[in-house]
């Protein structure tokens, strides 16, 4: 972006369809309204937009998967924004800034075995990689990808991940924590649970994790101890962020501003201050 | 010393005159009616300034009293910096107009005033170097910023007066101005002495009558500098300890501090390097067009941490403990210094009088012993 660029004012985008997946997470297919813009627009996996609703505000929302043309956002209401967000039907036109903050390191995990843990709406942000993986599955090792959620009927895509396991050289594990019925290739528990099961080659391995705080900490430490060095492990983090360009300082963990030195950081680089509680 | 003046106190005015020939609204030191305190205030000329006035501050206190000189900057600083003047408190960033279903979204345009701020110390300039480097050095540019920073003189002066709260010196920021000032000036008994940093001071000065400074009138001009270094009693932990905070984390003194804390966010308004800001829509009620704006922040405030329906920093513990850590340790991360430049604004504006610079030789004393 130009040195001389107003980077906080939004482009248009209008929703081109909409998915309701639970309750209260639905997904967007956006195309920005400027066809120039729709055709630059370039984002790398694990990347994030800033939406933005009429009169209400902004919220930061990694990218699910597309380009400009078809953009995919999946999107948990929860706040003031996003529950506005909700209602809107499609055909209606929002703002989109981005793409902001770093990105997966697919080009580090190439040649080795490549592990993606998340939890809950964690899965959304990692998709495209997943993706990206498969279309390029020679140029990997073993995948595995693995998913927690509370209760079955609140997982997303669970088509998608039937269809990865049937992939050569591909794990793909599930987990229901609050579940009381095990259903077929599903575990209960958490994350830990699936820790266990899965097969892969600890020294040659790139771990990408998206999730709550804790769960990233407590997958980490049960890594490490599993043998994987930190410096292979990937989080993807979320804090507070409003401008997402390093100015408005809300996301600052310790010295990195979430927004543009992450929200994708090795883990040795978080490790320490993720660990004290309310950083 | 190369290149410098000397003119009476007399042509003061003439300065402030040659400066608003040049076009520039002029802001200086004056006395904030009702207020009791010197702020940065525009100016109409020289009787503006605080003739003949001191201030005095200590811990949630800051008191002015005539000193019976004829001086105008026999003082150490006022209530607030100059960070206003380009980080200003409230901004428009652009507005978005709602027609047949469509978004039209228009940046804000900030047109820019010429400002010459007049009389500015050394920690303010070495706080406007790191607010440049946060704003106008990163992959982004602030244009808000940029905007009013390219249309500022800063016409600096060095500081004759310590006060209590003060402790550039062990910051390493003054009270000498080292560098960033387009004219600085010192103050002596009958005059000034005056030199330029920049061609615009440079262009400034050459309206100017001015003759050959005198030794003795140089040596006088360091001697107060000298004076005012050694009249700081208070002291910030050398550069090499401050990282230390980082391994206290879970000290009982924060949890100490926050007793006592009001978490106002009093000291992140007065500091002069201090960048939060959050951004809110403004929407008009034809539902036609909606403004987006942004507020100065502070990350003492409940919503600063606020994430997914919860608030990481949930306790004033854990906001100090930002505050402080930030300041004077992760700064250096992002910027290569530490983001304190020994204003002691924090401490005499703390409604609970917490004094910064002793809380933090607090935290590391107890390291050191632990």
């Amino acid at each position: 972006m130009m040195k001389t660029h107003n980077c906080y004012v939004p482009h248009e985008a209008e929703i081109i369809e909409r998915v309701q997946e639970t309750p209260d997470i639905f997904t967007w297919h956006l195309r920005f309204s400027d066809a120039e813009i729709a055709q630059h627009y370039r984002f790398r996996h694990g990347q994030f937009n800033m939406l933005y609703l009429y009169g209400v505000g902004e919220v930061a929302i990694s990218v699910m998967s597309g380009d400009g043309e078809n953009l995919w956002h999946t999107v948990r209401a929860v706040g003031r924004v996003t529950k506005a967000m909700m209602d809107l039907p499609v055909g209606s036109r929002i703002g989109v800034r981005g793409p902001f903050g770093s990105y997966w390191p697919l080009d580090i995990a190439r040649g080795k075995d490549v592990v993606f843990v998340t939890a809950g709406l964690g899965c959304a942000p990692v998709m495209s990689s997943i993706r990206y993986v498969v279309e390029h599955r020679q140029d990997y090792g073993r995948l595995v990808i693995m998913q927690s959620v509370r209760h079955r009927h609140e997982s997303l895509w669970e088509p998608q991940y039937e269809a990865w396991r049937a992939l050569p050289n591909t794990q793909v594990l599930l987990t229901a924590s609050r579940d009381q019925t095990r259903w077929p290739n599903w575990e209960l528990g958490r994350v830990s649970v699936l820790l266990e099961k899965a097969d892969y080659n600890k020294e040659e391995c790139v771990v990408m994790m998206c999730g709550p705080d804790a769960m990233m900490r407590d997958t980490a430490m049960t890594l490490k101890g599993l043998g994987v060095t930190a410096a292979n492990i990937y989080v993807s983090l979320e804090r507070n962020m409003q401008c997402a360009v390093g100015h408005c300082g809300h996301c600052q963990l310790g010295g990195k501003f979430v927004c543009k030195d992450g929200p994708v950081f090795p883990w040795p680089e978080v490790e320490a201050l993720m660990c004290v509680k309310e950083y | 010393m190369k290149d410098m003046r000397y003119f009476p106190r007399a042509g003061l005015a003439e300065l402030i005159a040659a400066i608003k020939e040049s076009g520039y609204r002029v802001i200086g030191p004056r006395v904030e009616p009702g207020q009791g305190g010197l702020a940065y205030r525009e100016i109409a000329g020289v009787e503006d300034l605080p003739r003949g006035l001191s201030d005095e501050q200590s811990p949630a206190r800051y008191r002015l009293h005539p000193n019976g000189s004829q001086r105008y900057f026999a003082w150490a600083n006022t209530s607030s910096a100059i960070k206003p003047f380009v980080f200003t408190p409230r901004e428009k960033l652009w507005t978005v107009v709602r027609k047949e279903g469509r978004l039209h979204f228009e940046a804000n345009h900030e047109v820019a005033k010429k400002t010459a701020v007049f009389g500015v110390r050394a920690c303010d300039l070495a706080a406007l170097a790191l607010q440049d480097a946060h704003f106008l050095r990163g992959a982004h540019t602030d244009v808000f910023y940029r905007a009013r920073r390219e249309k500022l003189l800063l016409v600096a002066v060095n500081c004759s007066h310590a006060a209590e709260t003060c402790f550039c010196a062990s910051t390493g920021d003054g009270p000498e101005v080292s560098d960033g000032y387009d004219l600085l000036l010192d103050e002596l008994d009958d005059g000034f002495l005056i030199r330029h940093g920049s061609t615009k001071g440079a262009m400034i000065m050459t309206d100017l009558v001015t003759q050959e400074a005198s030794p003795e009138q140089i040596s006088q001009a360091c001697a107060q500098g000298e004076l005012c270094r050694e009249r700081q009693t208070r002291a910030l932990p050398e550069a090499s300890r401050l990282p230390g905070l980082m391994q206290r984390l879970e000290s009982p003194l924060w949890d100490e501090v926050a007793e006592r804390c009001l978490a106002c966010g009093n000291c992140t308004a007065v500091c002069p390097s201090c960048f939060c800001h959050r951004e809110f829509d403004s929407p008009l009620l034809n539902g036609k067009h909606s403004e987006h704006w942004r507020d100065a922040d502070s990350c003492f405030s409940e919503d600063h941490s606020y994430l997914v329906g919860e608030v990481v920093r949930a306790h004033t513990r854990a906001r100090y403990r930002q505050w402080m850590t930030h300041k004077l340790a992760t700064w250096v991360e992002q910027y290569g210094r530490t983001g304190c430049t020994g204003c002691g604004r924090c401490i005499t504006w703390c409604p609970a009088g917490i004094d910064f610079v002793d809380e933090a030789n607090k935290l590391l004393s107890a390291e050191e012993e632990a």
